[in-house]
């Protein structure tokens, strides 16, 4: 009871002062090479678009664990979310978005240590998400996105998911008093050996914490199954991250653009010039008594190759607009790349 | 006496929704109450953040190396004058680590005092005994703890959230990973006051009481369209960013300069930190 009721929040995040700072630093360099590998694998995918991409779905992994999940008996339990963000994102990235949720956690909010990071890290946002995706893999094999395989392989994969970290941090406790000795035989960090931290980190957890976080993953996919389905692709395609949100941006450009290109010659129906950009002449014939002496030096200045946008050479003042308008639209796009491709000069190789 | 434990369940069945609030508004006001904290005057606050922040690490570090008691806990009174000399409120400063967060340290504590072999130290009725392993294992870990707890929380209510974060540059951390920790850490507000208006706007269609089985659907549904959102949102985040002209490669404008007492200061931790270190070997 004692021990159900002091982990049954689900909270895993190992403070400063449990482990060794040699632990500490080992367990960061287990991290490395899967942050590493996770933001290998988004800049593959999604290039400039990743870094608003993790930054959401990071965003997210902090909120999602404040939810309170009412289970039967009425108490209530907190999810990591790990598994649902692998289930979403795939593994790796999800290993990078739950990390940065903890980095923000320990730096901001004092929840889990600092030096601790390298291990909070390895046990929810490691092996948490790699396990729970590898399951929800096995038991969804190559059924439909909306199939019932796929939610019952999301309830064991956090199930398992989470009881694995569980094991991995009681493991890392349990190693302390082994190692980490004063002279005198007493435990300097995490006090009890491996027989007793392995049960009480992991029969809770089994009971409790590791259902809330099946439980969120499946439900959470089940949901997305009846509202957003496409939502659920993406841990196999990443690029498609974007698009399941909402339209393709550089897409719908091109298209708007088009279509403004395309409706601009309604504005040779309306009389008149531009409010402003009226001529010399023009300021005449509106009433202005006088032509100021400035303008009149300055107009002459100037002339356009393609005075009121008119080609004169061929004789038709509507045909010459439109012309000139695709010229424009033409010279524009041309200046636009020039100037990407002199600014990006040298950097392609680093983004790709 | 009947009815209370079942007003408890009614009032937990209820609270799913509010208890969420609860939390979402906690976390939030929290923060802004950091930030407030971060803008007084104050020692701390009037140094350069990378002073502070290597020497917070160093304290860090000192108190997760030291073998000795006597160490961690002088270690300890430093992180008081440090706050004391940065204006925190003292009492909030102390309530904050010893009540809130050795609550959980503490229970994995006490049972530490009785059940490490060790010779007898204090013999208690019910013939439990407190051996002197076990007090001293137990209070390292309290004392450890909390006097970590106390630095790193020193550092977020002395430091505005950007300077922490360009900060960071400084160990090495890579542009790109600063820049999604700040975006991170900015859109966390957004997503957070979104997740408090949804449950806001459900609390107050909620009549009766819903079932579990209910509830849990409800707080899966918030879950699936907050992640929604939250794609959607980094896919208008992206254009936005891109309209602005990024290209994959955030450039941050650096405006620290480290003046000699920040010299001085940062000097006077690293040396407090190897001080003891040295102590408590």
């Amino acid at each position: 009871m004692y021990l159900a009721w002091l982990f049954s929040p689900g909270r895993m995040h190992v403070p400063d002062g449990y482990l060794s700072p040699i632990t500490s630093l080992i367990m960061l360099l287990l991290v490395l090479p899967f942050w590493y590998r996770g933001l290998q694998r988004l800049r593959q995918a999604m290039n400039a678009r990743s870094v608003p991409v993790i930054a959401l779905m990071a965003a997210f992994s902090f909120v999602i664990m404040m939810f309170n999940v009412p289970l039967p008996g009425g108490t209530t339990g907190h999810a990591v979310g790990g598994a649902l963000a692998a289930i979403i994102l795939g593994p790796e990235v999800a290993s990078v978005a739950i990390s940065i949720a903890l980095i923000i956690q320990a730096v901001f909010f004092g929840d889990g240590g600092i030096l601790a990071i390298g291990a909070n890290s390895f046990n929810m946002a490691v092996v948490l998400p790699y396990v729970s995706y590898a399951l929800y893999r096995m038991i969804a094999a190559r059924t439909p996105l909306d199939s019932r395989r796929r939610l019952a392989g999301a309830a064991l994969g956090g199930w398992v998911g989470l009881t694995m970290s569980a094991l991995f941090t009681a493991i890392e406790f349990g190693i302390q008093p082994i190692f980490f000795k004063a002279v005198d035989g007493t435990p300097l960090y995490a006090p009890y050996p491996l027989s007793v931290a392995i049960p009480v980190m992991v029969i809770p957890h089994l009971l409790v914490a590791s259902v809330v976080e099946g439980a969120v993953a499946a439900l959470v996919v089940a949901y997305l199954q009846r509202t957003n389905l496409g939502v659920l692709q993406i841990a196999e395609k990443p690029a498609l991250a974007a698009e399941a949100g909402g339209l393709n941006g550089l897409r719908a450009l091109w298209v708007g653009l088009a279509a403004l290109a395309i409706a601009a010659p309604l504005g040779l129906l309306a009389p008149g010039t531009a409010w402003g950009e009226w001529s010399s002449q023009e300021l005449a014939n509106r009433g202005l008594g006088f032509v100021p002496r400035g303008l009149a030096q300055l107009e002459s200045l100037w002339g356009a190759p393609l005075a009121r946008y008119d080609l004169p050479a061929l004789g038709n003042t509507k045909l010459g607009y439109t012309l000139s308008a695709v010229l424009g639209i033409v010279l524009i796009a041309v200046v636009a790349w020039l100037l990407t491709a002199l600014l990006t000069r040298g950097q392609s190789s680093a983004r790709n | 006496m009947d009815s209370l434990p079942k007003l408890t369940s009614t009032r937990k069945r209820r609270n799913v929704v509010e208890r969420t609030l609860a939390d979402l508004s906690h976390t939030m006001e929290q923060s802004l109450f950091a930030e407030e904290l971060a803008r007084q005057k104050g020692l701390l606050q009037s140094l350069d953040p990378r002073v502070k922040v290597l020497g917070i690490l160093a304290l860090l570090l000192a108190v997760s190396l030291s073998r000795s008691l006597a160490v961690i806990a002088g270690l300890y009174v430093v992180a008081l004058l440090l706050a004391w000399a940065s204006s925190i409120p003292m009492g909030f400063f102390i309530k904050r680590v010893w009540l809130l967060l050795p609550f959980f340290t503490g229970m994995i504590a006490l049972p530490a005092f009785f059940i490490t072999p060790g010779p007898p130290l204090v013999q208690l009725p019910l013939g439990l005994v407190i051996t002197r392993t076990g007090a001293q294992t137990a209070l390292f870990l309290l004392l450890r703890v909390s006097t970590s707890v106390s630095l790193a929380i020193l550092l977020v209510l002395t430091t505005p959230w950007n300077g922490v974060l360009k900060a960071l540059s400084v160990l090495r951390v890579p542009d790109a990973f600063i820049l999604i920790l700040g975006m991170t850490y900015r859109y966390i507000y957004l997503l957070l006051h979104t997740t408090n208006d949804m449950f806001l706007s459900r609390q107050s269609r909620i009549i009766g009481r819903m079932s579990t089985a209910d509830e849990r659907r409800m707080i899966a549904a918030t879950a699936g369209t907050l992640l929604s959102k939250s794609l959607h949102l980094s896919s208008e985040v992206y254009l936005a960013m891109q309209s602005r002209g990024f290209r994959g490669h955030p450039r941050t404008m650096d405006t620290f300069r480290m003046r000699p007492r920040d010299w001085l200061w940062g000097g006077a931790l690293v040396l407090a930190a190897a001080l003891a270190v040295w102590l408590g070997r």
